[in-house]
């Protein structure tokens, strides 16, 4: 098949609008072309309305094409979908009469430095990923921050060209979650719009906003609802949706546990009219889900779906207010978005919580108060007008006992669906 | 924190694996080994084996703790102490790796036994708590030696275990 046939090539973000419900979306990859092709079949004839995903493994994240050559041939199990090594027609055969405008597959990556992936997405005639120039290099490695925008910057543009063939590209920020624990969500809520504004600086017009699951249900609808009213106000294009991510910290070892804290971020979803919602899975806790937990994951959460009701909540907020700030404060840095995102970074304008990466300032913390809220524990340099400072140290029963927070929670017999405060 | 003696009783290279981006785990790791009276040198995610080999070579840690959840630390973690352990001016430091360190949990007792024969002190099984890695650690401190649990000391390196009595 000619990978650039628009035909046969999906227009995701035009396909969930469309869905008419919360579309579903599993966090899935194989190192093994059949397993993928396998899960991808599944997804697509699970009892949801579902989209396809290819997560793709660390070596391939980190460009080390050796060791994923190295990991094939002893059989060594990977814990994605090396793309960049297999040749293209392994992928359009993973692909083959499943992938397409019917069943869009997005392919999600974590890499700082993505233009290989890039390259043979497009060319196994795939049109939507997911990550951005901080997203995807703070949480991911020690690739500098520089050197991530400047070659996402390239990626996005080189994507963007699609159109001219008729393809409409999607991107999707990971900003919404970062390290996926203890950083309160206006940050998150700033980051997320940030680098949607980016790709679309440099030409994708089809994007979506991420939101990861925090500790607390109500500040969680308050930060979507915040993510929407200020894609609402600043994106230039009205191709945007928003995309939920089930809780991305120390997932619930329990199975009840596991499925009514996916229950809880399905009905988040709901609530906020967020179009699409990524799952996890009953393993989370231990390791890579098989295809039948993934199914398993995907039916419960468009169940849950289906009985959960919008909200009309108010679109103004603490949230609301402290992540305009931090946008605008970044963005009358300079003129290009990304030199103002490097320069956020390096003032502490922007300052991610316990991220150990070299051009994260490392000033801020956050911490969950008694009501399981998220909040600041210390705002660092955050151009922020009420600076909060204050004098707790973080020991390492401490730092457990907030990470462990949900899961603690959501654990417990007969748990209240609402995380108590417990730390 | 009393004012008895704040010395440091040496340093410990806290480390990922080249491929593993997962940095919880090593914030978490470094809070509690300093707890227990070390100073640590944090390499971070995505640790290049050159990387950790001449970090140890330089501070001369007492101990390196590898630490890896993605999945891959089985390989990583093997190709990176077969590196450690031909660089003779680190001969006997002591070594251990811990996390979730294969992508399926039913393959850790065969990868534990192998990172061991590859020259590990110690691999720490995920799930398992951390009341074994905190025990061996505070035998590195000569005045909590009598804390190692002797059937955590089996499990070390015979060759090794004279050189923790001579840091006695
Ligand atoms: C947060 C998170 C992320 C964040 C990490 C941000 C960051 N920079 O740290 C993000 C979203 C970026 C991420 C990315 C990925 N992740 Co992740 N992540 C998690 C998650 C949800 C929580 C981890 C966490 O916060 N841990 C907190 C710390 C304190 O706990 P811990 O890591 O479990 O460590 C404890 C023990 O293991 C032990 N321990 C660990 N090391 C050592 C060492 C020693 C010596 C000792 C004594 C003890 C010890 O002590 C700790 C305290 O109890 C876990 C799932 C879960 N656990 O619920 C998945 C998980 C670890 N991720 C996983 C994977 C695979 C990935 C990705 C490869 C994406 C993918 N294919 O799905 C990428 C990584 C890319 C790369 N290059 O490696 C898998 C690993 C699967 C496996 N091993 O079989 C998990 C288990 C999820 C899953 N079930 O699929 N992830």
């Amino acid at each position: 098949m000619s990978s650039l046939d628009r035909r046969r090539v999906a227009d995701f973000g035009a396909f969930v609008k469309a869905a008419g419900g919360l579309v579903v979306q599993p966090r899935m990859g194989f190192g093994s072309p059949e397993r993928m092709r396998a899960g991808l079949a599944a997804t697509k004839s699970a009892d949801a309305r579902t989209v396809g995903t290819i997560t793709l493994d660390s070596y391939t994240r980190v460009g080390d094409h050796e060791a994923v050559v190295d990991a094939l041939r002893q059989g060594v199990g990977l814990n994605g979908y090396p793309i960049v090594h297999y040749d293209r027609a392994v992928t359009e055969r993973v692909l083959d009469g499943i992938g397409g405008p019917d069943f869009p597959v997005q392919v999600r990556h974590g890499s700082a430095q993505p233009r290989d992936i890039f390259a043979a997405l497009v060319a196994s005639g795939m049109s939507a990923t997911e990550g951005g120039p901080v997203s995807y290099c703070l949480p991911y490695g020690r690739t500098r921050l520089a050197d991530s925008v400047a070659e996402w910057a390239a990626c996005v543009e080189s994507f963007a060209r699609l159109r001219e063939v008729g393809v409409e590209p999607h991107l999707e920020t990971f900003g919404g979650c970062m390290m996926g624990q203890l950083c309160p969500p206006s940050e998150l809520v700033a980051i997320s719009v940030l680098e949607a504004l980016f790709f679309h600086a440099h030409g994708v017009r089809s994007v979506s906003v991420s939101y990861a699951q925090q500790t607390n249900h109500d500040q969680d609808v308050e930060a979507v609802l915040a993510l929407r009213r200020l894609c609402a106000e600043l994106l230039p294009h009205p191709d945007w949706h928003v995309v939920v991510y089930a809780y991305m910290g120390l997932y619930p070892v329990t199975p009840e546990g596991a499925y009514r804290l996916l229950g809880k971020a399905a009905e988040l979803a709901v609530a906020t009219g967020s179009e699409r919602l990524i799952v996890k899975t009953v393993a989370e806790s231990r390791r890579i889900p098989t295809v039948e937990e993934n199914v398993s994951a995907l039916e419960h959460a468009a169940r849950v779906a289906e009985r959960s009701r919008p909200l009309s909540g108010p679109a103004d907020s603490a949230t609301y207010q402290e992540a305009r700030t931090l946008i605008e404060a970044v963005l009358n840095l300079h003129p290009d978005i990304g030199t103002a995102l490097r320069t956020a970074f390096a003032r502490g304008y922007l300052d991610v919580p316990y991220c150990l990466h070299p051009d994260n300032a490392g000033r801020t913390r956050g911490y969950i108060d008694d009501r399981g809220w998220l909040r600041w524990a210390d705002t660092g340099r955050l151009p922020l007008g009420r600076a909060v400072s204050s004098p707790r140290t973080v020991t390492a029963g401490g730092l457990l006992a907030d990470l462990s927070h949900v899961r603690r929670a959501y654990d417990a017999p007969h748990a209240q669906v609402e995380p108590v405060a417990g730390v | 924190m009393t004012g008895v003696d704040v010395r440091p009783a040496g340093t410990v290279v806290v480390s990922g694996v080249s491929s593993d981006a997962h940095t919880w785990n090593l914030v978490y790791l470094q809070l509690l080994i300093e707890e227990l009276g070390f100073e640590v040198v944090n390499l971070g995610p995505c640790v290049p084996d050159e990387l950790l080999v001449d970090t140890c070579a330089r501070v001369r840690p007492v101990m390196v703790v590898v630490s890896s959840v993605n999945g891959h630390g089985h390989v990583d973690g093997l190709r990176l102490i077969r590196a450690l352990r031909t660089r003779v001016e680190l001969d006997g430091v002591v070594a251990v790796i811990g996390g979730k360190l294969g992508i399926d949990d039913g393959d850790a007792e065969q990868n534990a036994a192998k990172l061991v024969a590859a020259g590990y002190d110690a691999v720490f099984a995920d799930g398992a708590g951390v009341g074994d890695f905190r025990a061996l650690v505070r035998s590195l401190r000569p005045e909590l030696r009598p804390e190692l649990r002797p059937d955590l000391r089996r499990e070390l390196r015979p060759d090794l275990r004279p050189e923790l009595e001579e840091s006695a």
